[in-house]
């Protein structure tokens, strides 16, 4: 077990940040709602206690190295699914993908990460269960609702499985001279991603007025996103030490992250919004379900993923 | 309960502490069963439970639930408070739990059924009669008033007449409706793999029978109780 200074320094650099909100988030519960009956600060501290068991598995996880990841991720993926099928209009006769949707395509797409087969990982959802799972519906010959429903796991399996796996892929990049330090992309990647969405409920507290999508997200407002977006480039270029980016460079990419995490949760909104209900389920308490913290890593994971390999890793022999 | 021939074969004084052996070693792994069927129920589910107009209490009840799946007293008992779960007893059918020796052995050790035997033309005890006697040594019953696993469209089979007779013979027991939600499209009749989903168990305000309430205004008005549990949501089939 070795642990990089720089991923040591992030841990104690989290580790001080949660400490401090744990103490602002007891002061202000002492003073302001010492009988737990003000509804922000319990949600605030719920919150708050949540951040510490992400933060604490997330650590396991990088000491834990590429198991430790992959498996976390490999969870994590698991649990949304389950959240994203349980809303979908999947019936009996769909009861043969969603088995093989759990226990085939999600072991098998993790299992291609940890083996490092780029040419299948990169393509096994979009390619081949995008073909070959519509088939197993087909067989069983319940038409009614079947393009919806075909297309909603296909959905599900997009988000939940293909592009969260990104995450512990960004592991297999090959950048020179920075051999056995890609787990601080992973690190970056979800700072970023998880500072901005803070950042801009902060920001929106403070200033927001404007709403962005009143019928999508009530909360989402003008001045909260570009606060969020902009404080978050700021933390981003400031922590282009534990990268292989310049500070211009870590600053680019962590605007592209947030304003990706960004739009990733308003489309799950949406989604949330279409189906009736206010949270992908009830997991996390003071966040709802898994799928309501992971919406802005899942939709910036891949292009992060393919923006670093395009431009900084090099190409394995073919 | 179930461990009638347990040491029948050693002789003398050794035949007791024989038994309570077996019986401990029984206990033991029954318990284990119960944790083991619990974590990989919570896995596939992440059941929650969720109490609308309605606490949960120590006093003696009767819940009344929805039935879709062999699953479903499964996860009441797993979203009640464990001080409440030991003396809260699932009745169910013993056609179905007494078939083979690993069931009968869930059914009676680890969940410790009340067993009735659903057959109206070969049945020497009186079901109704049975549950009255547990609720009379002071156990809670989970009771499926559907009477079979509701297998077809309609979101609630009419209800059999058990549920009136119950609330007859013991009036002042509090009747309480429990809605489970999404567990029959984790394992729907006919397959084997259960597929994770997100399920929910509601339990709503108790009922009692009214003075001079009929049967079919009671089981008209215990099924629209336990309906109105049923979550809404757009979209779904």
């Amino acid at each position: 077990m070795n642990i990089h200074p720089d991923l040591l320094h992030l841990l104690i650099g989290i580790g001080a940040i949660l400490v401090l909100a744990s103490v602002v988030g007891y002061v202000l519960q002492r003073r302001f709602s010492p009988d737990g009956a003000n509804q922000s600060i319990e949600n605030l501290n719920d919150r708050i206690r949540a951040w510490w068991v992400m933060a604490v598995l997330l650590a396991l996880a990088f000491i834990g190295g590429r198991a430790g990841v992959i498996l976390l991720f490999g969870f994590c993926s698991f649990a949304a699914l389950r959240e994203f099928l349980t809303l979908t209009n999947a019936r009996r006769a769909d009861h043969w993908s969603l088995v093989a949707a759990f226990f085939v395509v999600l072991p098998y797409q993790y299992y291609l990460v940890w083996i490092d087969w780029y040419g299948m990982y990169s393509i096994f959802v979009p390619v081949y269960v995008f073909l070959l799972l519509p088939i197993v519906s087909a067989l069983r010959g319940e038409t009614e609702g079947y393009l919806v429903r075909i297309a909603e796991v296909q959905w599900a399996l997009m988000i939940c499985i293909f592009c969260a796996s990104f995450v512990p892929a960004l592991l297999n990049l090959d950048i020179p001279g920075f051999e056995g330090r890609n787990v601080m992309l992973i690190a970056f990647l979800i700072v970023v991603v998880q500072l901005s969405d803070v950042l801009q409920y902060v920001w929106g507290k403070l200033l927001g007025k404007r709403k962005i999508a009143p019928r999508l997200s009530p909360s989402k407002t003008v001045e909260g996103f570009a606060g969020g977006v902009l404080s978050a480039t700021l933390v981003g270029a400031g922590l282009w030490w534990m990268t292989p980016f310049t500070m211009l460079q870590a600053g680019m990419l962590a605007f592209i992250i947030a304003i990706l995490g960004f739009f990733g949760g308003l489309v799950m909104s949406a989604i949330k919004r279409d189906r009736g209900v206010k949270d992908w389920g009830h997991v996390i308490a003071g966040h709802g379900g898994f799928i309501d913290r992971l919406d802005s890593v899942v939709f910036s994971a891949p292009i992060f993923f393919h923006l670093v390999r395009y431009f900084w890793s090099v190409d394995p022999p073919a | 309960m179930g461990d009638a021939q347990d040491g029948v074969n050693s002789l003398g004084g050794g035949r007791v502490v024989d038994k309570s052996l077996s019986t401990l070693a029984r206990r033991t792994v029954a318990r284990a069963f119960a944790v083991v069927i619990t974590i990989f129920a919570r896995f596939l589910t992440a059941v929650r439970g969720i109490w609308v107009g309605n606490e949960p209490s120590r006093k003696r009840r009767i819940y009344f639930a929805n039935h879709a799946s062999h699953g479903d007293f499964i996860l009441i008992w797993i979203v009640l408070p464990p001080r409440l779960r030991r003396k809260t007893r699932p009745v169910a059918g013993s056609d179905y739990w007494l078939k083979s020796p690993l069931r009968s052995f869930i059914g009676r050790d680890v969940f410790n059924a009340v067993l009735i035997d659903r057959n109206k033309e070969t049945r020497t005890d009186d079901p109704v009669a049975t549950m009255q006697e547990a609720l009379d040594r002071g156990a809670s019953l989970i009771i499926f008033p559907e009477g079979t696993r509701n297998t077809t469209g309609e979101p609630l089979l009419p209800f059999k007449a058990g549920l009136y007779h119950l609330a007859q013979g013991r009036p002042h027991i509090e009747l309480v409706p429990v809605w489970i939600e999404n567990l029959n499209r984790v394992m729907p009749k006919g397959e084997f793999i259960p597929v994770p989903l997100m399920c929910s168990v509601t339990f709503g305000p108790s009922l009692q029978l009214a003075d001079g309430e009929d049967r079919e205004t009671f089981l008209a008005r215990a099924s629209t109780a336990l309906l109105a549990l049923k979550p809404k949501r757009n979209g779904s089939a």
